[in-house]
């Protein structure tokens, strides 16, 4: 008795879909689900939710080919209001599902939507892997800085100090900065929007799709119940204009009125914020999304303490490494092709066998 | 034992029923490989044969001394056999350390051959001998040879250019030509897989054919006493050596293929269930994929994951493990997706006796998730038993969308029995139905349910039209949308625990054999099997009646269980734990059930439990 390799064929006769790129065109309806949306009026998850549900009719996968996967947590409601395949996870294992999905099924878009305590706090191992491995997933991180479901305690990127319910005395503890801890992951793709960013996100989240691989994008988002504000000097109308750094490939590090200020780096390889007028237009630092070298791209992710200083939104890397799921499909054709198909009762019989009459 | 002369060459070999020999030695001096290669060579003999490798924790504990004796028993017959054997009639003892840890097993009179180069001040010291206790006249109730195993390896192995260092670790071989030759084992499969082992290093295959060799000869002109114990009278077919680990992953495997699903094991290194995870890494030509994941959470998690794809989702674990899968296999009840769990016991709590057996899982696999989480349980009873066990959770799992927890132990999954190969048509079908089509007009409900196995549809992402999204939440009957209605979290409660009793319809009926006047029932489950089947031949040698039987599903039980419980006046239950089989009995079918429990990290003795239970019968 032998089983086919070829790829997922078992899927034959089941109607499973093989093409990519469907033929009917698809809206925004197509993608929302009839459930109700429950997060509090007001939250920066509703703008999130209209940018992908926006975005997925545009990219002409069919919509059964899209499985979204969470956790727990504000956040993690995002699959229920999309109609796509999809799976509510438990706290922080939404990376360890995902793979499964995506291993087992490379065929598949697998997208993992987490907040900052999901991602980071219980589930910070699960992430860290997951980008070490590339798999092939699409990880959207909701940063809002502070735990919402759970009604206000501070989270793994809560600033130092931050007063809470469960840190009346402020918190003591030093934040994660989630770009740097991507990096450090070796992540492939790395990017930071924010909920506000009507035109950026979408930019944002058509990059990552574009990527194969793992894409980790950090989003802003506002709590603005538990919150509130966390990310004003990023979302007033001077913040964006006087706060936002936005990357480009290619392209000098500028930002506030003007391009006035620019980022340039030392000698020492430390970066630093300076007015153009006074180093010059050619001393301002290129941004390379591309460099295989992910140190220029750490120091970005550290030229602010956080979203209260001119911090950098866009992307800060994206590479081409093996795709996790793609590699483990080799291993199983070169098997197939080098042992040949697999026979059980060859299996069993092995080598060391012996017949009584 | 009968002793007919019998000729082999020149020389007469006193024939022997049966023998249990155990090889002990410094976890370095390499007692598992050798004690391997003479059970591959007693199975190519064509005995019936039984093992039990004891190891310790550490992989390297200090040389020489107590806590690092490594040791492998097996028990070869003439007939078909049921334990490894209680008690040892041979002992190989590489060093003094080994002597003192073993001795006391070893049958009175037994033979003890040791290594005597090995009993020097030093390794006496370390082993805590005053004396030398080859010299003392300590072991005088034994039949001792002393053998100057380190001497002789040297000697024979001198011509490869090894140094002395690298010589003398050969010594292990030398003692399996010495035993190869007592017991008139071939030496021909042990050289084919040296050289096959050592393809790259062919001075270590040399020196290790040498060193056979030489012990083989030592045997012939020292004229050590050489015993023959006949092949045993086997069911004809052709067989195999396997252990328990190996069987599962064949199990999987063959379920695999019978499904035609592909497996996807999502694992974390843990003893010793690491093997089953290295054997299905070896086999990605069936389409096996295998992770290991960065821990025992995500390991679960990953094989959810999978199975929601349409995969055959499995992970493997032990211990500790199994705790911090508890949460996962929450969600996988919720969610109602096939998923195996695979949980080889080990001594507990905590790191516990991370080498020894222990069968105290079985309420953790009953019980230990919060909320009303049932799940499937099925236990194997033998090495090769664990191949039918993993096929049937794969089974169990797929028709009934549930996860299955499958029960091994530290016994079963590194000790080895012949087995004779099943052919493909003794398998289970295991047909999978993906939906394909809408099942409520033109809607598709995740949480619709098949009539006779309440069995949710499996739709799988990349069917057009039947997008749902699932969860841990507690869903609406049918739509399997978020609810939080009181009836209907009732309604679901019950339909989960429904579902689950509902493969009572389609298990096998608990079998009892015996005597059909018997007032007493010995019930086992899981490894237990072989001793309790050795302790009732010895009861009925006896002309005591007794009966036997063995559950191999836990959850639900088949539903004949109360029925032929109640068939008899006592029905007493050994099991490596404090009697938690027995607490589920009394439980159940309000039985007095008693028990008879030990949890020494070791398997019961037949002689033992023979005992016990006519302590407790009368
Ligand atoms: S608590 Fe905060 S994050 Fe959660 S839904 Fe309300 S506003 Fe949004």
């Amino acid at each position: 008795m032998t089983q086919s390799n070829e790829g997922p064929s078992f899927l034959e006769g089941v109607g499973i879909t093989e093409a990519t790129g469907g033929v009917t065109t698809l809206t925004r309806k197509d993608f929302t689900s009839d459930q109700e949306v429950r997060w509090c009026p007001g939250c920066g998850d509703y703008a999130i939710l209209a940018a992908v549900q926006s975005l997925m009719p545009d990219l002409g996968i069919p919509r059964e080919k899209i499985v979204f996967v969470s956790g727990i947590g504000c956040a993690a409601r995002f699959p229920y209001y999309l109609d796509t395949y999809g799976v509510h996870g438990i706290h922080g294992r939404a990376p360890a599902i995902a793979t499964g999905i995506a291993t087992a099924r490379p065929d598949l878009h697998v997208w993992v939507v987490m907040g900052d305590g999901d991602a980071l706090s219980i589930g910070g191992n699960h992430l860290i892997h997951a980008l070490r491995r590339n798999v092939n997933l699409k990880l959207l991180m909701f940063n809002n800085q502070i735990y919402g479901l759970t009604k206000g305690q501070y989270s793994p990127t809560s600033e130092k100090g931050k007063i809470t319910k469960s840190t009346p005395f402020g918190s003591l503890e030093t934040p994660f900065n989630p770009i740097s801890v991507a990096l450090g992951a070796e992540a492939t793709f790395v990017a930071r929007t924010m909920d506000v960013e009507r035109k950026h996100l979408p930019k944002v989240l058509r990059r990552a799709v574009a990527h194969r691989g793992s894409a980790f994008v950090e989003i802003y988002q506002n709590c603005n119940i538990f919150n509130d504000g966390a990310f004003m000097a990023l979302s007033s109308k001077e913040g964006a204009t006087g706060n936002r750094i936005y990357l480009e490939h290619g392209k000098p590090i500028r930002f506030g009125p003007d391009g006035a200020r620019g980022v340039v780096m030392h000698p020492d390889g430390q970066l630093e914020i300076v007015d153009v007028a006074s180093v010059g237009e050619d001393k301002i630092l290129l941004h390379d999304e591309y460099r295989d070298n992910p140190s220029l791209a750490f120091a970005l992710s550290r030229l602010a303490d956080g979203p209260t200083q001119p911090t950098p939104m866009g992307v800060f890397r994206d590479v081409d490494r093996p795709v996790y799921g793609d590699a483990m499909e080799h291993q199983l054709h070169a098997a197939a092709e080098r042992q040949g198909p697999g026979e059980i009762e060859r299996l069993l019989h092995g080598s060391d066998t012996w017949t009584v009459d | 034992m009968t002793q007919a002369p019998t000729k082999q060459g020149e020389r007469r070999r006193q024939e022997l029923d049966r023998v249990v020999i155990r090889f002990a030695g410094d976890s370095g001096d390499g007692m598992q490989l050798t004690g391997e290669r003479f059970t591959s060579a007693t199975a190519f003999f064509g005995n019936d044969l039984a093992t039990l490798p004891d190891f310790p924790a550490e992989i390297r504990a200090p040389a020489g001394t107590i806590p690092g004796v490594s040791a492998f028993q097996i028990h070869f017959a003439d007939y078909d056999i049921l334990t490894p054997g209680d008690q040892p009639s041979v002992l190989v003892a590489m060093n003094p350390a080994a002597l003192k840890a073993n001795l006391e097993d070893l049958q009175h009179g037994g033979l003890l051959i040791v290594n005597s180069d090995a009993f020097e001040k030093r390794n006496l010291e370390k082993a805590g001998y005053e004396a030398n206790p080859l010299d003392d006249g300590s072991l005088s109730v034994f039949q001792i040879v002393q053998i100057p195993m380190t001497k002789l390896t040297v000697e024979a192995v001198k011509g490869t250019g090894l140094s002395k260092k690298e010589a003398q670790r050969s010594k292990n071989m030398l003692a399996l030509g010495v035993i190869s030759w007592m017991y008139g084992r071939p030496l021909d499969p042990t050289i084919e897989w040296l050289e096959k082992k050592f393809a790259k290093k062919p001075g270590i295959a040399q020196a290790n054919v040498l060193a056979l060799r030489a012990g083989h000869a030592f045997g012939e002109t020292a004229e050590l006493t050489a015993y023959e114990v006949k092949p045993a009278v086997l069911a004809p077919g052709t067989y195999r050596r396997v252990n328990g680990n190996q069987a599962v992953a064949y199990g999987l495997i063959a379920a695999s293929v019978q499904a035609k699903l592909p497996l996807f094991l999502g694992s974390y290194p843990i003893t010793p269930a690491s093997d089953i995870l290295h054997e299905l890494s070896r086999h990605k030509n069936f389409g096996v994929r295998t992770v290991q994941a960065e821990d025992e959470i995500a390991a679960i998690g990953m094989a959810i994951g999978a199975s929601f794809a349409g995969h055959i989702g499995i992970t493997t674990t032990s211990g500790p493990g199994l705790d911090l899968k508890s949460e996962s296999l929450g969600l996988a009840v919720a969610l109602e997706l096939p998923l195996i769990l695979v949980d080889i016991q080990r001594g507990g709590p905590s790191t516990g006796l991370p080498t020894k057996t222990e069968q105290s899982d079985l309420l953790h696999a009953m019980y230990g998730r919060h909320g009303e989480s049932p799940v499937p349980i099925v236990a194997a009873y033998s090495a090769s038993s664990c191949f039918w066990a993993a096929v049937e959770a794969v089974r169990l799992s797929i028709t009934y969308m549930t996860p299955v927890i499958l029960l091994t132990d530290g016994y079963l999954a590194t000790g080895a029995e012949p087995w004779r190969l099943p052919t493909m048509d003794k398998l289970p079908q295991i047909p999978v139905r993906f939906a394909t089509q809408p099942n409520v007009g033109d809607q598709f409900w995740p949480y619709l349910r098949d009539d006779v196995t309440l069995a949710r549809p499996w739709a799988i992402p990349g069917t057009p039209g039947l997008e749902h999204r699932i969860g841990g939440l507690e869903k609406a009957d049918g739509t399997g949308n978020i609810s939080y209605d009181p009836e209907n979290h009732q309604l679901m409660t019950e339909m989960r625990a429904a579902k689950v009793k509902a493969i009572e319809e389609d298990i096998e009926p608990l079998e009892w054999r015996g005597d059909e006047d018997a007032r007493v029932l010995v019930l086992g489950w899981g490894s237990t099997y072989g001793s309790i089947g050795a302790a009732c031949r010895r009861l009925r040698a006896r002309d005591i009646k007794i009966a036997q039987a063995h559950l191999k599903h836990l959850n639900p039980f088949p539903k004949n269980t109360g029925q032929v419980l109640r068939r008899f006046d006592k029905v007493i239950i050994p099991e490596m734990n404090t009697g938690q089989l027995a607490k589920l009995i009394r439980a159940e079918f309000l039985i007095d059930a008693k028990s008879i429990t030990k949890v020494k990290g070791l398997p019961f003795r037949a002689g033992e439990l023979e005992e016990k239970i006519v302590e407790l019968a009368s």
